[in-house]
């Protein structure tokens, strides 16, 4: 399986994908094509005028692909990215939310799961719950808790960072306990023969052996963070992001904006997981591990 | 009694009676058992007492945050529409579980036969569960409608490729010298796969299953937020918090939770029975 054939795979893949959303488009948006001729008067359209018109109406159910394109082209390259027309300036509202909720989030995480793997009454009593608060649709909480916050006169960013930060904090605060605990029983009886302290033990062996893990739950937790952030811009839509987008886009039938958002969101989770994978290389070089 | 001292106390007591059940708990046994499911509870007990604590105590306003006992005397005083809520949620999220998860996996029996196609599909699949998916909520009930139909819709697309990418794995967990057993009985492709790789397979699908059990109740809820008839959880939650009914919020999300927790555990318990030759399994006996 080379990289080359793999890549292959996946532009096959994508113009399939492509193909289907044109034809889609076509069929989707033909009901409202026909009508729109019928209210022109025009009933000597053919086949040819009512595929080109399905394609590039103004408000379609679904938009081609161009269209968005066109979109984004015009939200982030021609329009001043200070604009609340700019998507630039959405998307930088939601980045600086969901950096700072998984920088907090992480660092909690990172904290806790040294109390849990040193702590045998909190591993014992805590952990459990962790676990099982997993299988709660912890998003649930996120009104709520911009209200909240609220109240106390906190506004801006800090509500949004605070969802982006306790929905990171899970999935680093488990991975890292797992991370912790990962040397095996040999290692650990090893630095015993040493002697080595608890802290030596835990800077020389339980942390460098934690890395995979640390950087496989930063992976999750940066796009948990980001969901967070969108989620928490539905409920506080007045501040902007991209979830304020999607939401103005959903009321006013803007189906173009709604693609172009969640196609920016998309990237900008996939660039968070890039440059966290590319972080997760360098470190493992710094290390010394072998490719 | 003064407010801080009965926080303390509290704590000092749940703490205490954490710290010294896991000292008298036996290591192994019926006891270490009994001891391990009572020290999670005594905790949370302690969480409990305290909130409760601390918000009478300190006279912490209902909008901010409720008691434990006003939660639950909403809980139950609201039962009828809770139960009207979590059948509207109930709806979308079952027919989306089932047609997200049903299509994921036969997506991956089909790709099976085709590595091109496995090496085209399968990084969308790690691609997309990085995207915030719950963002296509509008585009949905755009197109099906208000009522629970588009809820299933999100949940579809959020399920089905956590569920193509574990099938997927599992397909390949099948060992080499089972396979080449396999062939020396002279089976074919149909039958290795229904004798040998599906069975072999169902650990991964059942992760795959348990993942989209947390994912799907999570689509049908925010995908609520974007519009819904007056009814399901997600509109609950939305609408109280404009009208600062924050123990009517509370109750529902204790009620999701309850949900979640209870979709979990059933699909873990037919993990359990179903693949009862796993190793992680057989190791407890």
């Amino acid at each position: 399986m080379t990289p080359k054939s793999s890549l292959v795979a996946i532009l096959t893949v994508l113009a399939a994908l492509l193909v289907i959303w044109y034809v889609g488009a076509v069929f989707m948006n033909m009901d409202l094509q026909r009508s729109l001729f019928q209210n022109a008067n025009n009933d000597q359209y053919s086949t040819a005028d009512l595929i080109s018109g399905t394609l590039n109406q103004e408000r379609p159910r679904l938009p081609a692909p161009h269209q968005i394109v066109a979109e984004l082209n015009k939200s982030i390259l021609h329009t001043a990215p200070d604009s609340k027309r700019s998507l630039v300036y959405h998307a930088t509202i939601t980045l600086e939310a969901t950096l700072l909720g998984f920088a907090i989030g992480s660092a909690l995480g990172v904290f806790l799961s040294v109390l849990i793997v040193h702590l045998k009454s909190l591993d014992q009593s805590l952990m459990p719950w962790i676990v099982a608060s997993q299988t709660i649709p912890i998003i649930a909480l996120a009104p709520m808790i911009v209200v909240i916050l609220n109240q106390f006169d906190i506004t801006g960013i800090v509500p949004k960072a605070v969802i982006a930060a306790y929905l990171s904090f899970f999935p680093v605060t488990v991975g890292m306990v797992k991370g912790l605990r990962s040397p095996d029983p040999l290692q650990m009886d090893l630095m015993r023969t040493y002697s080595a302290s608890q802290w030596q033990t835990f800077f020389k062996l339980r942390l460098p052996a934690s890395v995979p893990f640390l950087f496989a739950s930063f992976k999750v937790a940066i796009a948990a963070a980001l969901i967070g952030a969108v989620v928490a811009e539905i409920t506080k839509s007045e501040d902007g992001g991209l979830g304020a987008r999607l939401l103005a886009g959903s009321y006013y039938g803007q189906t173009i904006q709604i693609w172009a958002a969640l196609l920016t969101a998309a990237s900008v989770a996939a660039v968070l997981v890039i440059i966290v994978g590319l972080l997760e290389r360098s470190t493992g070089k710094l290390m010394g591990a072998r490719p | 009694m003064n407010p801080i001292f009965a926080t303390l106390a509290i704590w000092a007591i749940g703490w205490g009676a954490v710290v010294g059940v896991m000292r008298i708990t036996p290591k192994r046994g019926a006891g270490a058992k009994i001891g391990q499911m009572a020290v999670p509870l005594l905790f949370g007990a302690t969480l409990l007492a305290l909130w409760q604590q601390i918000v009478v105590g300190f006279g912490v306003p209902q909008i901010i945050l409720p008691a434990p006992t006003s939660i639950i005397h909403k809980l139950i005083t609201s039962l009828p529409l809770l139960g009207a809520d979590f059948i509207q949620t109930a709806k979308g999220l079952l027919a989306g579980y089932v047609l997200g998860c049903g299509a994921g996996f036969i997506v991956a029996l089909l790709i099976d036969r085709s590595p091109f196609l496995q090496r085209g599909l399968l990084p969308f699949g790690n691609f997309v569960s990085a995207l915030p998916i719950v963002g296509i909520a509008p585009i949905m009930v755009m197109w099906f409608g208000f009522d629970w139909p588009s809820k299933a819709a999100v949940v579809v697309i959020m399920t089905f490729f956590p569920m193509l990418v574990n099938t997927n794995a599992g397909l390949s967990a099948a060992g080499r010298m089972e396979r080449d057993l396999m062939k020396t009985y002279g089976a074919n492709e149909a039958q290795t796969l229904l004798k040998l790789r599906l069975p072999a397979s169902l650990p991964f699908i059942f992760n795959g299953l348990k993942i989209n059990a947390t994912l799907a109740l999570i689509g049908a809820i925010v995908a609520e937020f974007f519009g819904t008839p007056i009814v399901g959880m997600g509109f609950r939650i939305n609408t109280e918090v404009g009208r600062m009914n924050i123990d009517m919020v509370w109750a529902t999300i204790v009620v999701a939770a309850l949900t979640g927790s209870a979709f979990y555990g059933i699909i873990a318990l037919i993990e359990r029975r179903v693949t009862f030759w796993h190793s992680s399994y057989r190791q407890r006996n």
